[in-house]
């Protein structure tokens, strides 16, 4: 008798998710919180787009829109596009690659609690003396005299946040390296896969710095340090260069995977291999290499001096090459391709021309001279939005679309998801491409109102219109979802009848164990092989046997929240509050004391008996 | 191999650290999170380096006024010497000799406690002899951060390897606890390493000036 099929209570559902270290289950959990969050972030959007939409407004003061800006960037990289890409990774990564699970599934339900409780305590700043409000790059010249607790918020939710995406980090390399199937060969992994792997790499070395920045922000504002106090010797470049080591892999982070996405979608709906995928490949790796090798072109104003501007531009410029290769390799799989236009393939079409000119006006940003001009203008702001919202965020609204069958095993409506798409693509364009010229014209970013008479009032308010556009569209795609959830009509294991990758041969959504029998890979695109052979799925590459699974376990969540509540304590123990010292103390030993438990603990977890496993295929057939 | 198998000298695997898919992965997945600490103390290493002897004014003292050579250099023994002893109980380990695995992880818990009790005593001589605190300067912020990070690495490394012996005090080596101590020794001489790094760029560095 199998676990999966049974029918369990609401009480019985949510302790299951609490504790459950299933790949599939924790990426059910990150699409929903990083879908929550976005939304807030989404919110955020709104209320800039609001207060600027026509000069002299006063929908919001100038402090809330300091804090809303800040909140609106740091929870939509942080709390939104990450966790939507690790939703996908989860849910895909250890499918494609023929595993079981991953290869630490405790590791794998402790990084989804950190990201999580790192969320909301950074999301309560709202409700507890308001938020941060030294933008989301935080800059200590401002941050460390920000008054109240905000940036406190940002300091400690960031870093138990920071910390959960870092061991899933290291949990999705180790995967990669040790679990893949028999025959799945380095060369032989989907392109997500790849970009998974890069991007964990990437996360490995990049999150680091950003973890000692956020230590030693804590340090100055809560326990008396003087690393950013000039006047005791210290130095706020100090923040400038940690945040940035972290902050523009950063974005490779975010960009690679969602590259992966495209790339699956677009030999799927093209029903051709991809384009040069070894060139893919290499693209991929040498993004990522180049990617720690840029950071300083976003201090070009800060005074590092003509040889270090120039090193840093000409660095900058050479990751458009990898960049174009990727693009024309996607043209080229579309070329001659049976092109089916499915809602995924439309985000997927929609994302060359949006991202590429994200890329020229990166081009044009790396340039440390002309840099001068656009710098801290609109420019930049329609810069970033055009390769993050171009670029990822299409590519999260694509793969919503396209793996939602394999994990929820519905199918979300074509027709409704088309609307989406072009209501939240005309949006896109319409609030950003006129952000450019603001920026041409003039325009500082993060001010939170302009007089009227100064040629900015058109530009804004097209700009919020083309926001009210995106906000209907998510609206929509909530729609859909419900509608989807609600008609529950199951689809089988390839809905999009063109899948070419290991998700596709197993159900959907799959047996918590994923493969029966583990299957023999036998080239790129081994589903696809398959079926060309005209089969109807993989060979096994083993005998029906026992198969080995981990426990559930509710230390995770406590790990977690120990942080959390520690966090408290750490914060208000400026304030010379009696509680805030023991307060911290608890957090810490239940911290630690659950770490303990773990580690004295013996956990085998267990065996689903191979006779188990025969007699539900019995059941299936009958 | 699974890991609750019960083994004997004969059967013993020549690396018990890897002969399992578990243990595998744990010993892959602690080298890559060996990796990301290399950065963190890059981080605070540079930090320091930008920081040194950055002093509001002439009345606080410097590196070269307050690194003493002879407590350093004893505490730089006192944690190159346990590292070495924890190669010997590694070796033991692989070797199915428990009880000597254990004397050997002893005698480096031993060291490593010296080792600590050295750091607090330096720590607290600074404080007293020169006013050089947490929150004197920005120079005395990143010293003390990236010390005492490292003194927390190494509690934290002496917490680890007590607990496994205490937890597997009885029951002696099996395939299950074998890569426990073989990545928390992994653990203990990346502090070492760590050390090394911190007695040239910290105190030798600083006492020539």
């Amino acid at each position: 008798m199998s676990t999966y099929a049974q029918k369990k209570g609401f009480g019985a559902t949510i302790w299951d998710y609490l504790t459950t270290v299933d790949h599939k289950k924790i990426a059910i959990l990150y699409l929903m919180a990083g879908g929550l969050f976005f939304i807030m972030g989404g919110l955020e959007a709104v209320f800039i787009r609001i207060q600027l939409a026509v000069p002299n407004n006063d929908f919001v003061s100038a402090g809330a829109f300091n804090e809303i800006i800040t909140m609106h960037g740091t929870t939509m990289i942080f709390l939104a596009a990450m966790p939507l890409l690790f939703a996908f990774m989860n849910a895909v990564m250890p499918l494609q690659i023929g595993a079981r699970d991953v290869a630490f599934p405790f590791v794998n339900a402790l990084g989804f609690w950190l990201f999580f409780f790192g969320g909301i305590f950074l999301n309560l700043s709202w409700f507890l003396g308001g938020a941060p409000d030294a933008g989301w790059t935080s800059y200590a010249s401002l941050a460390v005299h920000s008054k109240g607790h905000g940036i406190d918020f940002y300091v400690l939710g960031l870093q138990i946040s920071g910390l959960g995406t870092l061991i899933g980090g290291i949990n999705f390399l180790v995967t990669i390296i040790n679990m893949r199937a028999p025959g799945m060969t380095y060369m032989r992994m989907p392109l997500f896969t790849w970009t998974t792997f890069v991007a964990s790499a990437m996360i490995l070395f990049a999150f680091p710095p950003l973890t000692v920045g956020l230590t030693l922000m804590m340090f100055d504002r809560l326990f008396g340090a003087n690393f950013f106090e000039v006047a005791m010797g210290g130095n706020t470049i100090i923040w400038e260069h940690l945040f940035w080591i972290f902050g523009h892999p950063e974005v490779y982070i975010l960009i690679l995977p969602a590259f992966g996405i495209f790339s699956e979608i677009f030999s799927t709906f093209s029903r051709k291999r991809l384009f040069g995928y070894s060139s893919m490949v290499f693209a991929t790796v040498l993004i990522g290499f180049l990617g720690f090798m840029v950071w300083a072109h976003h201090m070009f104003t800060t005074g590092l001096g003509p040889v270090a501007n120039a090193i840093f531009a000409v660095a900058t410029m050479a990751i458009g090459v990898p960049t174009g290769i990727k693009i024309f390799n996607w043209l080229f799989t579309m070329w001659g391709g049976s092109v089916k236009f499915t809602t995924p393939m439309y985000y997927a079409f929609a994302f060359i021309p949006s991202f590429v000119m994200g890329g020229v006006t990166g081009v044009m940003v790396a340039t440390a001279a002309a840099d001068y001009q656009y710098h801290d203008t609109y420019f930049v702001v329609a810069h970033f939005h055009y390769v993050i919202v171009g670029g990822v965020v299409l590519a999260l609204l694509a793969g919503t679309h396209y793996w939602w069958p394999k994990m929820f095993g519905t199918m979300l409506n074509e027709t409704l998801g088309k609307i989406t798409f072009w209501l939240f693509f005309i949006g896109f364009h319409l609030t950003f491409f006129i952000q450019h010229f603001l920026g041409l014209w003039g325009m500082p970013r993060r001010v939170f109102t302009y007089l009227p008479g100064q040629g900015l009032n058109a530009g804004n308010l097209i700009s919020s219109i083309g926001a009210a556009f995106m906000s209907v569209a998510v609206l929509i795609l909530l729609f859909n979802i419900i509608m989807t959830q609600v008609k529950n009509v199951k689809v089988g294991n390839d809905p999009w009848e063109d899948g070419r990758t290991l998700e596709w041969s197993i159900p959907s959504p799959p047996p918590f164990y994923n493969f029966k029998q583990l299957p023999l890979v036998r080239g790129l695109d081994a589903y696809w092989l398959e079926k060309m052979a005209g089969k109807k799925g993989l060979t096994p590459a083993e005998p029906i046997g026992d198969i080995h699974m981990p426990n559930s376990s509710f230390i995770p969540f406590m790990i977690s929240l120990g942080l959390f509540i520690a966090a408290f304590g750490a914060m208000y123990h400026v304030d010379d509050k009696p509680w805030a010292l023991p307060v911290l103390i608890i957090g810490l030993v239940i911290t630690f004391g659950s770490m303990l438990v773990r580690s004295v603990k013996d956990d085998h977890g267990f065996h689903i008996h191979k006779e188990e496993l025969v007699q539900e295929e019995k059941g299936a057939k009958a | 191999m699974q890991a609750e198998e019960k083994l004997t000298y004969e059967t013993w695997p020549a690396s018990p650290e890897r002969s399992t898919l578990e243990a595998k992965n744990k010993f892959l997945g602690f080298w890559l999170f060996l990796g990301g600490e290399t950065v963190l103390f890059a981080s605070l290493f540079a930090t320091y380096l930008a920081l040194k002897d950055k002093v509001p004014d002439s009345s606080h003292h410097l590196a070269k006024d307050i690194f003493e050579l002879p407590l350093t250099l004893t505490a730089t023994m006192l944690l190159l010497t346990s590292s070495l002893t924890s190669v010997y109980a590694m070796y033991h380990m692989k070797n199915f000799a428990f009880k000597k695995m254990m004397v050997w992880l002893s005698i480096t818990v031993l060291l490593g406690l010296g080792f600590l009790g050295l750091e607090i005593y330096e720590f607290n001589h600074y404080v007293h002899e020169f006013h050089h605190t947490f929150t004197s300067s920005a120079f005395a912020s990143a010293f003390y951060s990236l010390v005492g990070f490292h003194g927390a690495h190494v509690t934290f490394g002496l917490g680890w390897i007590l607990a496994l012996m205490f937890r597997n005090y009885k029951r002696g080596l099996n395939l299950y606890n074998a890569p426990k101590f073989y990545v928390a020794s992994l653990y203990w001489h990346f502090i070492d390493v760590v050390w090394v790094f911190i007695f040239t760029v910290v105190y030798l560095m600083g006492m020539v000036g």
